[in-house]
């Protein structure tokens, strides 16, 4: 089993070197690749024990004199995270096929390379390999968004870069810092567990790393590189950055920030939750009026993702439990989402609110799948996004009933802005442009009937994604109680 | 047992939603009419059986356990069903009078090229509301609660191509979704008072609990306002006369016999839960008093028949939440079902006269239809009569048991309320009158094409009527020697009831209103047949009252000037001021610090010399300086 992570980690990393060399072939050389992987992730899953052990574990020495290891393993919320990754890896791969990008095959191979980057963050139990990982996974997307992206790119993607790279900066602080009160100097999670730091030490730790992974995610107000960002890349760039790279700062969170800072969480954690509510409340006010529905969408997921955040901070297994599996859907929404506006863009070249309507008439498949869609956005029981804003908001709700109530307009607001996005895209009457428009077809109609059956599938029965975290969280959150009361 | 089949009630709607979605533009339509149609008097059967054998049972309460829907700690949520008294019978309200629209809609739909989309909605719809109806904890419910205004939505919206119905339908969605939030955070308290949110652990706890406690009336006001959202009260009214703009079958079903009364419903199946709230019961009888008169008013003026019907749908639903309010739970709920019985009527009476005069919906061009649609008009009179509340057709029964309950709770309460009944008589025979006496008022061309509807719409008038005119015999008081079945019948969910007055008291009660009724219809007789009034266009001057009432009291203005646009203001204020320059004014002030630095530091590289040295010595000594100090 032990070769099982190794292959899942770097299948992707030896696909992308295929796929550099393969010319016109890449996106379907790309495409099988991710497609293994994926099969790989399922048959993780089927050897998975839903409990709270690390399985799956591989550990080998790397850099002996620095204490720094290769050690990597599986628990519930990592095998959440890989199943999220590998399931959309090859959905943003397909809905790339429309395109016809100038040397797709180092496009296609930036994206795999990725994938790797983004499994080894998800999986690894060493710190200094997942500082790696998480600046592997930055690399690529830089590449993806500064070289096919729109016309701003440049400028936009010089500020993307330098404010993570800043965040990253803090967090590689509080790792060697970690790393130095470590008696056995090494890099290793479970060391780090075990630290004992006082109040200060776990004060200055929480917002090093916080800051990092909140800038990932982004929570206000470390989030204005995202709309510009979002904007900017190519689908498949902000597929990536809003479907699986933002989970990152919310993994982050979990496995590096929640256990081995307790204390700092519960001196600090509230100020987490209120940049999170205030970021949800604040976002979707402002995705109200957005005139392009790309910026439209990317100021809906910074809303979702603080109501996410503010779950995980909450600290019980209800708000956990419901971040894990919004953390699947809102890859799986947000991807969709991004799908369609690229489907319009890339037939009428605007993605201008304004200057659309009456695509319904024109593409019902389009209209349809795309209403499902933003149904599963907007929470609608049925849909997998209930599942997780239901489980987050009941804990947060538990946590503090105002916040619950803050957080919970999300319902009311999100629903304004999908419902008048997609009024104003879809509905009224076709226009002169629009009236050229053609339904979708073939590649297109896979990923959107893939992206619309995982929306309901998840809706109605999401017992088992559920199963597959909730011992671990459990165990997690027992973990970080524990070390409070022993500290108290 | 039949009873554990009742999952096949939901389930075969949903397979004819399927089906017909997608066969939509494949399938024939006299097939997906045939397909839609069957597979409700399927479920409706069934639902019979399962009211039966209910009835035959002794125990009255059965769960239905399907799967684990959603679990995490010491949350779960299994999908499971529910059947008892209450549920039994609202199981056949739904398929019953679905099944009548269905039919109905296969003439009045077709000729419209969404004609196998429209069924298959409607199948869907039927799926959600009997989910509801059945829902065994407050989240299946809450599934179907928001399932059927997804379907409101899309069938409000479904002539999409027209923008003004497109923003009915989304304005439906939002103002449900000010209700939904309501209801979750009830349901959320639900789940930390109780430790459960299914209905069979909740309830028995709530009968051992005493009046007054302060997290139960949150409970209670947080659900109610679930229902206001979803029963159109106020103040989040404004949808349902909106929502208008769907096809008129849609209008019968969704926004007159079944969802808009999902909030009493909600209400009454929570009933022991409210009457630990004695404050919140005297809010919802305001509010619900409240609605009924404001939209009874509005309703006086208005000259598109299917609003005149909305308004008044708003206003009953006001009743059936004042009768909620002085905790005539069974007065209520007996209003749920006669409503659904006229209101359908009414609602289907004017799609047949709309479908006769070619979409034509404003009754300043209708008049003399009596002799052209005779179905028409003899079943909408009946429908009328109905909701005036003339003994001895069913409104008459249902309203007067809430209106003898407000009686015993607050006299002037009750004043206000059957003032608001002689307001029902008047606008509903100024319908009745300017629709279909006088002379026709429309072109001459017009006139020539009018005809009866079809066999298919004018058969499920007929049924209609009948449950109208007769509806009331399962809650005949016992002052007029019945003895009220649908009490008898629905005691095991509804324990308390509210009392009732004596006898003698009640036939006075009862006479004051239908003296007053027939006052009613004859001051609109009057007015309409005697001086063939008819109401003045739209730019006409109007009296202050009459200018407020026309102009629906203006709630969408203030509505708009007071939220819609602030809120506006207030996002683009974020993201022009506070995001792009504030928040982000910010982060680039770091960039641009680091930039102004380096410049300045820059200039220190300047070549000189003798600068450098002086630099160095000044480096030297002042870490002399530092060791020395530090010493």
């Amino acid at each position: 089993m032990e070769q099982l992570l190794l292959l899942l980690i770097f299948l992707p990393l030896l696909g992308a070197l295929v796929t550099a060399f393969s010319g016109n072939a890449a996106k379907h050389v790309a495409l099988v690749s991710a497609i293994v992987s994926l099969a790989l992730a399922l048959v993780m899953v089927c050897n998975f024990t839903p409990d709270a052990s690390t399985q799956f574990m591989v550990n080998y020495p790397w850099i002996h004199d620095l204490g720094i290891n290769f050690h990597a393993g599986v628990d519930g919320i990592s095998m959440i995270t890989i199943l999220l990754t590998n399931v959309l890896v090859p959905l943003i791969i397909l809905a790339s096929y429309q395109h016809n990008y100038k040397s797709s095959n180092a496009f296609f191979a930036l994206i795999l390379f990725m994938q790797t980057g983004l499994l080894i963050v998800f999986t690894s139990l060493d710190a200094f390999l997942f500082y790696i990982g998480w600046e592997a996974a930055l690399i690529p997307i830089y590449f993806i968004c500064a070289v096919w992206g729109g016309k701003d790119r440049i400028k936009v993607n010089m500020k993307f870069f330098v404010y993570t790279i800043a965040g990253s900066l803090f967090m590689l602080l509080g790792l060697i810092y970690l790393y130095l009160q470590n008696p056995a100097h090494n890099f290793d999670i479970q060391a780090f567990y075990n630290l004992n730091l006082d109040s200060v030490q776990q004060g200055w730790i929480f917002w090093a790393f916080f800051i990092a992974f909140a800038i990932k995610m982004p929570v206000f107000p470390f989030h204005t590189w995202q709309p510009n960002t979002y904007t900017e890349a190519p689908a498949a760039g902000t597929m990536l950055l809003a479907g699986i790279m933002l989970k990152m700062g919310i993994y982050g969170v979990i496995r590096w920030l929640l256990p081995i800072v307790p204390t700092g969480v519960q001196d600090w954690g509230h100020v987490a939750i209120i940049l999170s509510v205030i970021g949800i409340v604040y976002a979707s006010l402002i995705a109200f009026t957005q005139k392009d529905a790309k910026r439209l969408v990317a100021y809906s997921s910074i809303a979702h993702v603080g109501l996410i955040s503010a779950g995980i901070f909450a600290l019980n297994t209800q708000g956990m439990q419901g971040a894990m599996i919004q953390m699947l859907s809102h890859g799986i929404n947000v991807v969709g989402l991004f799908f369609v506006l690229d489907i319009i863009s890339s037939r009428l070249k605007t993605n201008r609110i304004s200057e659309l309507g009456g695509i319904a008439k024109q593409a019902p498949i389009l209209a349809i799948t795309a209403l499902i869609i933003v149904l599963g956005t907007v929470a609608l029981p049925g849909t997998n996004g209930f599942i997780g804003e239901f489980l987050l908001l009941i804990g947060v709700y538990q946590y503090n009933i105002w916040v619950a109530v803050f957080a919970g307009l999300t319902i009311i607001f999100g629903a304004v802005y999908m419902f008048r996005m997609y009024q104003n895209i879809m509905l009224g009457k076709t226009n002169d442009l629009t009236i050229t428009f053609t339904d979708v077809k073939g590649s297109e109609k896979a990923v959107l009937y893939t992206i619309c059956a995982l929306i309901i599938v998840l809706g109605v029965y999401p017992k088992p994604v559920l199963q597959l975290s909730e011992a671990s969280v459990q165990h997690l959150i027992e973990q970080v109680t524990q070390k409070l009361t022993s500290v108290n | 047992m039949i009873i554990d089949l009742v999952w096949l009630v939901p389930l075969i709607p949903l397979i004819g939603f399927i089906i017909n979605g997608l066969g939509r533009n494949t399938l024939s339509k006299g097939l997906i009419g045939f397909i839609g149609s069957s597979v409700i008097f399927v479920s409706f059967a069934i639902s019979v059986g399962i009211f039966l054998a209910l009835g035959s049972d002794a125990n009255k309460s059965h769960e239905v356990f399907l799967f684990d829907w959603i679990s995490a700690g010491k949350l779960h949520i299994p999908l499971s069903f529910l059947v008892d008294p209450l549920s039994a019978i609202m199981l056949l309200i739904v398929t019953g009078v679905g099944f009548l629209i269905h039919i109905y809609s296969i003439g009045y739909m077709h000729s419209d090229e969404g004609f196998g989309k429209f069924f298959s909605y409607l199948n869907l719809f039927i799926f959600f509301m009997l989910l509801l109806v059945l829902g065994s904890n407050y989240i299946v419910m809450f599934i179907g609660w928001e399932g059927v205004g997804l379907c409101s939505y899309l069938l409000i919206g479904f002539w999409y191509t027209n923008s003004s119905y497109a923003s009915a339908a989304k304005k439906a969605f939002v103002m449900n979704r000010i209700g939904d939030l309501g209801f979750l955070l009830g349901v959320f308290f639900i789940f930390t008072t109780f430790g459960s949110i299914e209905f069979s652990k909740i309830f028995p706890q709530a009968a051992n609990m005493l009046p007054g406690d302060h997290t139960i009336a949150l409970i209670a006001l947080l659900l109610f306002i679930g229902a206001c959202g979803k029963s159109a009260q106020l103040p989040l009214f404004t949808w349902l006369p909106d929502a208008m703009a769907g096809p008129t079958p849609v209008s019968a079903l969704i926004h007159a016999a079944t969802m808009v009364t999902a909030g009493i419903y909600m209400i009454a199946r929570s009933n022991l839960i409210f009457d630990l709230a004695p404050l919140i019961q005297h809010v919802i009888a305001i509010v619900g008093l409240a609605t009924a008169i404001v939209a009874a008013i509005i309703a006086l003026t208005q000259t598109d028949i299917k609003k005149v019907l909305a308004y008044s749908t708003v206003s009953q639903l006001g009743y059936m939440f004042l009768g909620l309010g002085v905790g005539a739970y069974n007065g209520a709920f007996f209003h749920v079902i006669t409503h659904a019985f006229f209101k359908a009527l009414l609602f289907l009476c004017a799609g047949s006269v709309i479908h006769a005069l070619h979409h034509e919906q404003d009754m300043r061009h209708m008049g003399g239809l009596r002799k052209k649609l005779p179905v028409t008009f003899i079943t909408m009179l009946i429908g009328t009569i109905a909701i005036a509340g003339l003994p001895p057709f069913s409104g008459f029964f249902s309203k007067d048991e809430i209106l003898a309950h407000v009686y015993q709770h607050d006299k002037v309460m009750w004043a206000i309320a059957v003032f608001g009944a002689f307001l029902t008589a008047f606008y509903m025979f100024r319908m009745l009158f300017l629709t279909f006496y006088g002379k026709y008022r429309g072109t001459h061309h017009s006139e020539e094409k009018i005809h009866e509807s079809p066999k298919s719409m004018t058969i499920p008038l007929i049924v209609l009527a009948v449950l109208s005119a007769f509806g009331g015999i399962i809650g005949v008081p016992e002052a007029l020697g019945g003895n009220h079945w649908l009490s008898h019948w629905l005691s095991p969910v509804i324990k308390h009831t509210g009392e009732s007055p004596d006898h003698a008291t009640e036939y006075a009660l009862m006479a004051v209103s239908v003296v007053g009724v027939l006052i009613s219809i004859a001051v609109a007789y009057g007015k309409y047949i005697k001086q063939s009034h008819v109401p003045a266009p739209d730019e006409a001057k109007r009296s202050v009252l009459a200018n407020l009432s026309y102009n629906k009291f203006y709630f969408d203005e203030i509505y708009d000037a007071l939220i819609r646009k602030p809120l506006d203001a207030i996002s683009v204020f974020f993201y022009k001021i506070v995001d792009n320059k504030i928040v982000d004014g910010i982060v680039n002030s770091f960039g641009w610090g680091t930039t102004e630095a380096s410049k300045g530091l820059r200039l220190m590289q300047s070549g000189n010399v003798g600068f450098y040295i002086f630099m160095m010595v000044v480096g030297i000594i002042s870490l002399l300086l530092y060791t020395y100090l530090s010493l």
